[in-house]
């Protein structure tokens, strides 16, 4: 019997020597067909396509590395996993085992990291919807509460009124750092004013214990030394605290914003060759608050909510190919069973995706879409692939952040999540989507209940 | 679709379109494809040449024969026929 030779969809491509295009040059050279020694198509056979998985080993090395970096330059440091991350039980408690506090932004995150089993002295309350109940909850558990407005400052002062209990409490600030945009929406300004006003009416009221200084600059920064601004002006309000009132402020809580390994949509080279590492931003922030005023007997802790780079790159999301198509220019276009649904990133990142399986050197330039039925759902606008028939599967790098908490339910439902442990055993943290789970939540008034047609 | 009697073809995938000036490059299923279609060959039976050639149902390969056909008449590279 004859071995029939393995098949590749044909290919004609033009040759051409003039301006660089869109679709830029290769980037895939080997099949990515393992994670953590588990193979792709067993992970897909065993939990469907499309499906997120997670690698256990990667997060905690991840933290242990930036941990690292940190503590080696700067002598205490704090951790508070962003839960608006990543969310998911299985992943929370990977960073609390590792020594991580919780970092929530709603009612809804601070439950979810009580039931974890967080100790609420070790829960930071950010964001600007805090409702009456919440500050309650916050302020009989001793969680420190980083207030956003005024409104709250005052709704938190009112409370300990009442209680009789004094809040532990942190203003968010916000400032120019020399980075644009400036984030101006969250907490109190520090170049007009409003940040120095709102730590005096903190002061005089005596009803709260003002315990630390909050910022979070911005999202996915490719500046370290904004950060080194940032960190340097919350001295200084710190300070002058410290000579006006005699208090100490105990810690600077830096909030995070750290850029992962993806490659911003627009960005000219590659996210894995120009982003600054996690060691550039612990340079920048620990070397300003070193050469701080602070007495260097008692520095201040320094906290810090990095969420993405430390979960980013060890997220994946695998998925099939559905169809290949032509558009009316004669480029290619792969549909693929991922879309914006799933992977909510894509409108911000160029995603690396890789095959998973065996392919030749040729390419073509492609144009990779989703399955929903909305113009919107596209994955990558331009990237020179290998050859993909359908049926064939891929893997999308770097999907940790964000993806498993902003994906929405629209369409289609949303699939299982593995995570693989550090002994390379998988294991199911989130059971996908039936259509028992959305519509169980729905009610039908009796006068819709039937119809003719 | 029979393909232009003065487009080189390369034993190793090379086109070349002396009319224009343009060349390009085909992997090894389009190479077949084009050295049959030089020889006039008719669809069907290109499809079952390389069913027998290649792992792959019929159904995949005359999909992506009529794919590559379009992109043949794309770059201009067929003969029209009478």
């Amino acid at each position: 019997m004859t071995t029939k030779a393995r098949y590749e969809r044909p290919l004609i491509k033009k040759l051409e020597s003039n301006m660089p295009n869109k679709f830029g040059m290769r980037t895939e050279f080997e099949p990515f067909t393992h994670i953590d020694g588990v193979s792709v198509a067993s992970l897909m056979a065993d939990y469907g396509s499309p499906v997120f998985v997670l690698s256990e080993q990667k997060i905690r090395n991840k933290f242990k590395a930036a941990r690292q970096a940190f503590e080696t330059r700067y002598p205490k440091v704090q951790f508070a996993w962003s839960y608006k991350t990543n969310y998911l039980s299985a992943v929370c408690n990977v960073f609390h085992q590792e020594g991580s506090w919780a970092e929530v932004v709603s009612g809804f995150e601070y439950d979810k990291a009580i039931r974890h089993g967080v100790d609420g002295s070790n829960i930071i309350f950010n964001g600007p919807d805090k409702t009456q109940e919440d500050l309650r909850k916050a302020i009989t558990n001793n969680s420190l509460i980083h207030i956003d407005h005024l409104d709250e400052l005052y709704m938190i002062q009112e409370i300990a009124r009442e209680t009789r209990q004094k809040p532990k409490v942190a203003i968010r600030v916000n400032m120019d750092t020399g980075i644009y945009p400036m984030w101006d929406r969250f907490g109190f300004n520090f170049e007009n004013g409003q940040a120095w006003d709102a730590l005096n009416k903190i002061m005089f009221s005596g009803l709260l214990d003002l315990v630390g200084l909050h910022t979070h600059i911005g999202t996915f920064m490719l500046s370290p030394n904004a950060y080194a601004i940032a960190a340097s002006k919350l001295a200084n309000l710190a300070q002058r605290i410290q000579q006006k009132y005699g208090h100490e402020v105990k810690y600077i809580d830096m909030g995070g914003g750290f850029s992962s390994l993806n490659t911003l949509k627009g960005a000219y080279l590659p996210g894995t060759d120009t982003n600054p590492s996690i060691d550039d931003f612990a340079e920048a922030i620990t070397s300003a608050l070193i050469n701080s005023d602070y007495h260097p007997k008692s520095p201040p802790l320094l906290i810090l909510e990095t969420g993405r780079a430390l979960i980013d790159e060890a997220g994946y999301l695998l998925g099939s190919v559905i169809a290949n198509k032509r558009l009316s220019d004669g480029r290619r276009a792969t549909i693929l069973d991922v879309g914006v649904n799933l992977l909510f990133t894509s409108f911000w990142y160029d995603h690396k995706i890789t095959p998973a399986q065996e392919f030749t050197s040729y390419t073509e330039d492609t144009v990779i879409y989703g399955p929903l039925c909305m113009n919107i759902d596209m994955v990558r606008e331009n990237i020179s692939l290998p050859l993909l028939n359908k049926g064939d599967k891929i893997v999308i790098h770097h999907v940790g952040a964000y993806n498993m908490t902003q994906w929405m339910q629209f369409i289609t439902l949303r699939p299982n999540v593995v995570m693989i442990d550090m002994d390379g055993k998988p294991h199911l943290i989130r059971k996908n989507e039936s259509i028992d789970s959305i519509e169980n939540l729905e009610e039908i008034p009796p006068h819709l209940s039937h119809f003719e047609l | 679709m029979k393909i232009r009697n003065n487009i080189a073809v390369s034993d190793n995938g090379f086109v070349f379109n002396p009319a224009s000036g343009e060349s390009f490059t085909v992997n090894q299923v389009g190479l077949d494809i084009l050295n049959m279609l030089r020889k006039g060959e008719k669809q069907e039976a290109i499809v079952q040449e390389l069913s027998k050639k290649y792992q792959a149902d019929t159904v995949m390969i005359e999909r992506d024969l009529l794919d590559f056909e379009a992109m043949v008449k794309q770059y201009h590279l067929h003969q029209n026929e009478d």
